[in-house]
């Protein structure tokens, strides 16, 4: 369960705060959408979660599974649970994916204290999750991300949450850069991780990606904040009434 | 440019002592007798290479030799090398020099493959063979250096090693240059290979110093390869006494429809210097230099190369990655020359550094001089800092931040690391780096990220 409590986070060199007050709960095998109009801080609450160091959290607290998790950095939090889902997956040139899907995966069992994966069963584990996602064998062997289309890149992403099964799965603008077929193939990656032990935030703009991925709960953001929560249509509703009614709540 | 020396400094007044005491024991024919002295009366004209000429720039030979160290004139073997040969556990033809000084002994030349020759340097110094005198002269370029110079005047070993026309060897020839660090000595050494038509061969080199006491260290490598051959050469200099100051130089005259590639991987190296000299013998040539440096504290790694395209039709590539940590400098002076017949000339240069803290420098000095009309040559030169989010990136995937740095260093080193084409030694070279990269001080890294 991730509960985040009056969450508030400025940019590190600079005065701009972005999260005003911002508290929610995801619980265990709930999917929360977060929608807001763009600068509203949305992904800017998916890298406070997943602890990069741009930001400066001046109040509140981030639990998960009621442990703060604001004094890890990023790479236990991953190990604790966390999974961040890129909105621009990074590049990494010279680095197999393969070589850094076991780096990852061993980082994490060792940081549990778990024996890291013997290579025949590491090698088997990826084949499958990859075959599942229409991912070939041969964007495996390429550096991580490098040439990759977008929709490659995404495909990528739901693979790395797949091997790497976290509790808490972020995924920020998902949706972004992705057509029909691919955005289809994304959601049913997500679909198949559904799990009553399992949260899902999902962060878009468009209703479109929740027709794919059917939210639980849809959260409102603006200026920082959540400022209205219902079920799955309020996404419909912000679809035809758009954001403008929501400005003056924040 | 005339350069005005007004003064000698204790170092050059002792090397002088030091050939007019040894140039009669030193080995050699007449003609190379003849070499040594013009070598030298070169040398004792411009002395010692010093900031303001501008090949020597960033590294100041004059000022970074206070003293000339006593010449090592003989070296034996004792437990530390012969421990340091076994953890090397080279396979195949083994070339020992300690301190300079070529080791039958500790060699290992039992298993020479049909085609090759190898003599000491000494020995073939001696010889009276005309061919040799031409060759270590080497390419007209390299002439006028200074450090280069006192290398040709006071070499006193080093191997020599010959491959006939045809010969393909499976293995590589590996020349282990140990400074024996018993006591602080200057080592000049030269090692001479020519590879016939259409050889294909690699050579390793390893330069290490094994004791405490720091050297002053002048090698030099000549090759002159034939029409249609492929020779490969490796070097990794490592493992140098801290006060350590060597400077190493390879030099090239590289046949027709030839390829010659050379990697240097240098980690722990103290302060160095490495020229290169080459020069194109023949049209539809192919030459790479790459190489990766890996430096901290102190430590100094200067890259100064010349390659001349004197004939159409050649092709050469440079790489060379710099990481740098500590108060550590970095040069990279690379300069290729396309003369007015060259035509058809495909160059391509590249200096890529990664600073990992603030008190580390890197001076980049990429020189194009181009005569001919129809050619294509570029150079980049980038220094950085590693990229923040893709460690970010690493980390959120759970990745410690060590870990995630050393991925990306790694990957970093291992683009230029890629084209060591012997796989045994690419290996070799992977494993050096992430050993260093193990070893670094994470502390002096968190500034940078």
């Amino acid at each position: 369960m991730l509960e985040i409590r009056n969450l508030v986070v400025k940019i590190a060199d600079e005065d701009k705060q972005i999260l005003n007050g911002l508290s929610l709960t995801v619980n265990d095998g709930e999917v929360a959408a977060i929608m807001g109009p763009n600068g509203s801080g949305k992904s800017t609450l998916s890298y406070v979660i997943a602890g990069k160091e741009d930001y400066e959290v001046l109040d509140g607290e981030i639990l998960l599974d009621g442990e703060n998790v604001l004094e890890m950095e990023a790479d236990a939090r991953a190990a604790a649970g966390i999974f961040l889902a890129f909105q621009y997956p990074l590049e990494i040139p010279g680095v197999a994916t393969m070589t850094f899907l076991k780096a990852a995966m061993n980082a994490q069992r060792r940081a549990r204290g778990e024996a890291e994966l013997l290579t025949p069963d590491f090698i088997k584990a990826v084949n499958g999750a990859a075959d599942r996602l229409g991912i070939a064998r041969d964007m495996l062997r390429r550096p991580l991300n490098v040439g990759f289309s977008g929709g490659e890149k995404k495909r990528m992403e739901i693979l790395q949450m797949a091997l790497l099964s976290p509790s808490m799965c972020i995924l920020d603008e998902t949706d972004s850069g992705l057509d029909i077929d691919a955005l289809r193939i994304v959601a049913e990656g997500v679909n198949a991780l559904r799990d009553p032990r399992r949260g899902f935030l999902v962060i878009t703009h468009y209703q479109r990606l929740l027709d794919h991925i059917v939210p639980d709960t849809v959260h409102v953001m603006s200026k920082g904040r959540i400022v209205k929560t219902g079920g799955k249509e309020l996404a419909l509703e912000l679809e035809k009434n758009g954001y403008a009614g929501y400005a003056d709540a924040a | 440019m005339s350069i005005v020396t007004p003064f000698k400094t204790a170092a050059e007044h002792a090397l002088s002592a030091q050939f007019s005491a040894a140039k009669a024991e030193l080995p050699g024919s007449l003609p190379v007798r003849k070499l040594r002295e013009d070598a030298f009366a070169g040398f004792e004209a411009k002395g010692l290479p010093h900031r303001r000429l501008e090949s020597w720039r960033y590294t100041d030979l004059r000022a970074l030799l206070r003293e000339a160290k006593p010449l090592a004139i003989d070296a034996s073997a004792t437990p530390a090398i012969e421990a340091r040969l076994d953890e090397l556990a080279l396979d195949g033809v083994r070339l020992v020099l300690i301190d300079g000084a070529f080791s039958a002994e500790l060699s290992t030349l039992e298993a020479l493959p049909d085609g090759v020759a190898i003599h000491s340097l000494a020995e073939a110094l001696v010889s009276g063979r005309e061919d040799l005198t031409r060759v270590l002269a080497g390419p007209g370029i390299a002439q006028g250096d200074t450090g280069l110079m006192l290398n040709t005047a006071l070499m006193r070993d080093g191997v020599f090693i010959e491959i006939a026309d045809g010969t393909e060897l499976a293995q590589p020839i590996a020349i282990v240059s140990l400074a024996s660090g018993e006591a602080e000595r200057a080592i000049f050494h030269r090692s001479v290979v020519v590879a016939g038509q259409g050889v294909k061969a690699t050579i390793f080199e390893i330069g290490e110093g094994v004791g405490a006491e720091a050297s002053q260290i002048n090698g030099a490598i000549v090759f002159e390869t034939g029409d249609e051959s492929d020779v490969q050469h490796l070097r990794i200099v490592t493992g140098q006494a801290p006060e350590t100051v060597q400077v190493q130089t390879l030099m090239a005259s590289v046949g027709g429809h030839a390829k010659f590639e050379s990697f240097a991987l240098v980690c722990d190296a103290a302060t160095l210097r490495q020229q290169y000299f080459v020069e194109y013998a023949g049209e539809h040539s192919e030459v790479g230099l790459r190489g990766v440096n890996l430096l901290g504290g102190s430590e100094h790694s200067d890259v100064t190369l010349v390659m001349d395209h004197a004939v159409p039709h050649g092709v050469s590539r440079e790489m060379f990655k710099t990481i740098i940590g500590g108060e550590a400098t970095g040069v990279f002076q690379g300069k290729v020359i396309v003369r007015k017949y060259a035509q058809k000339t495909d160059g391509g240069m590249r200096s890529n550094t990664l600073l990992l803290n603030d008190g580390a420098t890197m001076f980049n000095k990429p020189e194009l001089e181009i005569f001919a009309d129809d050619v294509v040559c570029g150079h980049g030169a980038t220094v950085a800092q590693m990229d923040g989010e893709q460690l970010f990136y690493l980390m959120a995937r759970g990745l410690p931040r060590r870990e995630a740095e050393a991925l990306v260093l790694q990957a970093f080193a291992g683009e230029a690391v890629e084209f060591v084409q012997d796989e045994s030694l690419r290996g070799m070279v992977m494993d050096r780096i992430e050993a260093w990269l193990a070893r670094r001080d994470v502390a002096a890294v968190a500034g940078a990220v």
